[in-house]
C-alpha cells in the first residue's frame, strides 16, 4: 500500500525553460521570475504567498498539451490557474513550477440552442457565460457566491453555491469535457449527450480533481429553460437555534426553495459598515434567506405564502418578501460580499464543511459554540438548504500571531472531528486544495483516500499535475 | 404628525422600450412595480411615523391596476390609500398631475408634510413633486439625500439635498414637500404578516369629480390640462468607449496619469 503521495523530487523551472516553453506557445505569452504579478501568488483566502517560477497563458488546447508534455518530461510541476478566486489554495503554486493561466481560453465556443447545451472554453468567467444564456431565455443555474470566477475553476472544484437546494451542483450540469493528461495526450471525454452508462465515469473523476489529474479545456455544459420570476424572502428569528431549527421544516415543506441561507445579524452590521449601506432589516438576531423560483407571479405567491407560514408556525418574527429585482438585489447582492466585508476588520479563515441537511442545526449550534470555547470569532453563515455552512474564523487586529497560531487549528479541527461526526465530510463546495488537505487526510478515510491516491499516481506517475493538493 | 406620500406605479424594467411611431413607451406586456424612488420616500414617511407618531397616507393617480401597488404600500405599513383613477386623468403631463394631486390634497386636508420620490423610472423629468408643491403654496426641496432632524415642536426640518453641483444643508417649515433621493434610507421590504392583516383592506378610489369640489376642473386634468405636446421620444444614445493598454506597470501609471489630466478629472 502507498503511504505517501506519489510525487518525484520535482525540478524547478528555469529561465531556460520559459525559452524552451515560448518556442511552444509564443513569446508574449510567458512570464518567467520578477515579471510574474503577485496576484498570480495567492488566491482569494492566502495569507502567504508563493510564486510560480514560469506563468504561461496559452491560447489553444496543443498550446497546452505542448507545455505539459514539456513539464513531465521534465518533472517540473503544472499549477492550472482560472481566475484565482479559490479558498483552499489549490490554485497556488505552493512548490514552484508552471502555472497555466486560462486566462486567454475565455470563449463561449457555442451555445446549443437544440439541445440546450452549451461549450465553452475553462476561462470563461461565470458571471459573462449566465448573461449570455440568459438573453437567449435560458439559464446555467450553479451559482457560487464568487461570480467571476471561471467556469473551468467551478469544474475543476465542483463548485456550489446558492442555488444547490434545487438545482444541485457544477457536476449536475457538466456534459463532457475536452482533458489533457499529465503525458500531453489529449482525449474528449463523454460530450453532447444527456445520458451514458459507457464505462467508468472518466468526466466525474476529472470534475473536483482541482487540476490534480489533468487540465480542462474545453467543457459542454447542459442549461435549462430560464424561469421567469423569482421571490426571495428574508426571514427574521429571534435565536440562531430558532433559525437554523426553521430549515429542516422548509426543506420539508414542498415549496421547492432554490436557496436557503441563514446568516447572524453580527455579520450583517460588520458587511453595513464595510461598505458604507443599509441591509434591509438588521435587528433579529438571526435570519434565514429563502429564494423561489416560477413562471408566474401567482405561481409564485401560492408557493411562497405556504413557505412563510412554515416560518411563522416555527418562530419567525416576520416574513419579508423581496419580489423585484431591486429588493432581492438589496439582499443577495449583501450575501454575495459578506467575505469581502468581513476582511476589513481581520484576517480570515475559513472551512465549508458539509453534513447532512437534516443535521444542520446541529452542526451549526456546534460551530457557534467554539466563540466561547476558544476565544475567537467564529461566525458562520451560508447554505442551511444544503447542510453547507461556512465557518469562518477571524483574526481580529490586535490579536497575537502565537495565540491565532494555537488556536486556529484547533478550532479547525473541532469543525472537521464534529462534521465527521454527524457523517459529513470536509469541503461542500470550496475543495481540498492545500489548505484542507490535513484535514481531508484524517477526516476523507482511509481507504477512500488511498484508491485516490492510487487513481493520482496511475493518471500521474511523476506526479506533476498540482502536487501537494487533495490528497 | 400626518405624511402624505405620493406614489407611482411604473413599467418593471430598466429598459423601456419605445414606440417611435406614437411618440410612447410600450407599456403593453411588462410586468408594473411602484417607482423606486417612491419606496424611498414611502420609508421615510414610516421612520418619522415611528418616531414621532402620526399617520401615513398614499396618495397616486393611475390606472385601477394600480391598486395593487397600494395594497403594497399597506404590507409597507401604511396607514391609508388613495387612488385616483379616472378617464378623464388619462394622458397627464406632470403638470396634470401634479393639479390632480394638489386637488386631492385639498380634499384630504393639508398634511404635514408630503413625501415623493426625486423623479420616476419611465419619465425622469423630476417635475411633479415641486410642481405639486408650487400648486398648494408650500415651500419645498428637491433632491433631499438626508433627513437630519425634525423639530416637533417648530415645525422645522433640517434636510441635506445633494442638487449636483452643490450639497446644501436647508431648513425648511412644515407644512412642506420633500422630494426623496435613495440615499435618504433603505427601504424596508414588505411584511407578510401586515400582507396578510391588509388583506381585505380597500383602496379608495377617487373619480375627477371627487376631487374637483365646487370647480369645474375637467380643463386642468389629464391631456385637457397638459400644456406639453411630447414631438419626439428616443432612447439617449450613448457615446462610451473603451482602450485596452498593456505594458510595464510604471509606463501604464504614467500613461494613466497623463490621460487623467488630458481628461481634465486630475
Amino acid at each position: 500500500m502507498l503511504k505517501t503521495p506519489p510525487t518525484l523530487l520535482h525540478n524547478k523551472a528555469t529561465a531556460q525553460d520559459a525559452e524552451e516553453i515560448r518556442k511552444l506557445v509564443g513569446a508574449g505569452k510567458v512570464f518567467y521570475g520578477n515579471t510574474i504579478s503577485e496576484d498570480y501568488a495567492r488566491d482569494e483566502l492566502a495569507v502567504d504567498t508563493a510564486f510560480p517560477d514560469i506563468l504561461v497563458e496559452p491560447e489553444t488546447t496543443e498550446e497546452v498539451a505542448a507545455v505539459i508534455r514539456y513539464a513531465n518530461e521534465r518533472v517540473i510541476p503544472v499549477i492550472p490557474r482560472g481566475m484565482g478566486t479559490g479558498l483552499c489554495g489549490g490554485a497556488v503554486a505552493s512548490r514552484g513550477g508552471i502555472m497555466i493561466s486560462t486566462v486567454r481560453m475565455n470563449k463561449i465556443l457555442e451555445i446549443d440552442q437544440e439541445c440546450l447545451m452549451a461549450t465553452v472554453q475553462p476561462g470563461v468567467i461565470l458571471m459573462d457565460f449566465q448573461k449570455e444564456v440568459e438573453k437567449l431565455g435560458l439559464f446555467y443555474p450553479p451559482e457560487p457566491g464568487e461570480k467571476s470566477a471561471t467556469v473551468g475553476g467551478n469544474v475543476a472544484t465542483n463548485a456550489g453555491g446558492m442555488r444547490a437546494v434545487k438545482y444541485g451542483v457544477t457536476r449536475d450540469y457538466v456534459r463532457g469535457l475536452e482533458v489533457v493528461l499529465p503525458d500531453g495526450q489529449v482525449t474528449e471525454i463523454h460530450g453532447k449527450l444527456a445520458k451514458s452508462s459507457s464505462g467508468y465515469s472518466l468526466m466525474h473523476l476529472m470534475i473536483g480533481s482541482e487540476g490534480t489529474l489533468g487540465f480542462i479545456t474545453k467543457i459542454v455544459v447542459r442549461l435549462l429553460p430560464l424561469p421567469r420570476k423569482k421571490v426571495s424572502l428574508l426571514v427574521p428569528f429571534p435565536s440562531l437555534a430558532k433559525a437554523i431549527g426553521a430549515v429542516p421544516k422548509v426543506l420539508t415543506s414542498r415549496t421547492s426553495p432554490t436557496a436557503i441561507e441563514f446568516m447572524q445579524t453580527d455579520v450583517i452590521h460588520v458587511w453595513e459598515k464595510a461598505m458604507g449601506k443599509r441591509f434591509p432589516h438588521a435587528t433579529a438576531p438571526a435570519y434565514l434567506l429563502l429564494q423561489f423560483d416560477g413562471n408566474s407571479m401567482a405561481e409564485l405567491e401560492a408557493v411562497y405564502e405556504k413557505a412563510a407560514e412554515v416560518c411563522l408556525a416555527a418562530g419567525a418574527l416576520d416574513v419579508l418578501i423581496a419580489d423585484t429585482g431591486d429588493r432581492q438585489a438589496s439582499l443577495w447582492e449583501a450575501r454575495s460580499t459578506f467575505l469581502e466585508a468581513m476582511k476589513t476588520i481581520g484576517q480570515v479563515e475559513l472551512a465549508d464543511a458539509v453534513v447532512p441537511p437534516h443535521l444542520i442545526p446541529e452542526f451549526v449550534t456546534y460551530c457557534d459554540s467554539l466563540s466561547e470555547k476558544h476565544g475567537v470569532k467564529v461566525w458562520t453563515y451560508g447554505h442551511a438548504g444544503d447542510g453547507n455552512c461556512h465557518i469562518h474564523i477571524l483574526r481580529e487586529k490586535g490579536m497575537e500571531e502565537e495565540k491565532w497560531r494555537k488556536t486556529l487549528p484547533a478550532v479547525m479541527d473541532d469543525i472537521f472531528r464534529k462534521a465527521h461526526e454527524l457523517g459529513g465530510q470536509v469541503s461542500g463546495e470550496h475543495g481540498i486544495g492545500e489548505a484542507k488537505r490535513k484535514y481531508f487526510l484524517k477526516y476523507g478515510g482511509e481507504v477512500n483516500i488511498e484508491l485516490m491516491r492510487r487513481i493520482k499516481s496511475c493518471l500521474d506517475p511523476k506526479g506533476i499535475m498540482n502536487p501537494g493538493k487533495v490528497v | 404628525m400626518d405624511i402624505v406620500v405620493c406614489m407611482k406605479q411604473v413599467p418593471d424594467t430598466t429598459e423601456v422600450e419605445i414606440d417611435r411611431e406614437k411618440g410612447t413607451l410600450k407599456r403593453e406586456g411588462v410586468d408594473a412595480k411602484t417607482n423606486l424612488y417612491d419606496l424611498y420616500a414611502l420609508e421615510l414617511a414610516q421612520q418619522i411615523k415611528e418616531r414621532h407618531g402620526g399617520t401615513v397616507t398614499v396618495v397616486s393617480m393611475g390606472p385601477p391596476q394600480a391598486q395593487v401597488m397600494i395594497s403594497e404600500a399597506y404590507a409597507l405599513g401604511a396607514d391609508r390609500g388613495i387612488l385616483l383613477s379616472d378617464r378623464a386623468f388619462a394622458g397627464a403631463d406632470t403638470l396634470a398631475t401634479a393639479t390632480a394631486l394638489a386637488c386631492a390634497l385639498q380634499k384630504l386636508g393639508r398634511p404635514d408634510l408630503i413625501l415623493v420620490g426625486m423623479q420616476t423610472s419611465d419619465g425622469d423629468t423630476a417635475q411633479v413633486g415641486p410642481a405639486l408643491a408650487e400648486l398648494l403654496g408650500l415651500p419645498h426641496v428637491a433632491y433631499v439625500k438626508e433627513l437630519v432632524d425634525i423639530n416637533p415642536t417648530s415645525g422645522v426640518l433640517t434636510v441635506v439635498a445633494d442638487m449636483s453641483d452643490t450639497v446644501e444643508t436647508l431648513q425648511v417649515t412644515m407644512p412642506a414637500l420633500l422630494t426623496c433621493s435613495k440615499e435618504v434610507c433603505q427601504p424596508r421590504l414588505p411584511s407578510y404578516l401586515l400582507k396578510k392583516a391588509t388583506r381585505q383592506k380597500a383602496v379608495e378610489i377617487w373619480s375627477a369629480a371627487d376631487i374637483s369640489g365646487e370647480s369645474d376642473m375637467r380643463g386642468w386634468f389629464g391631456l385637457n390640462g397638459s400644456p406639453t405636446r411630447v414631438e419626439k421620444v428616443f432612447p439617449p444614445s450613448f457615446d462610451q468607449s473603451k482602450e485596452t493598454w498593456s505594458g510595464a506597470p510604471a509606463e501604464l501609471a504614467a500613461r494613466l496619469a497623463g490621460k487623467l489630466r488630458e481628461m481634465k478629472i486630475a
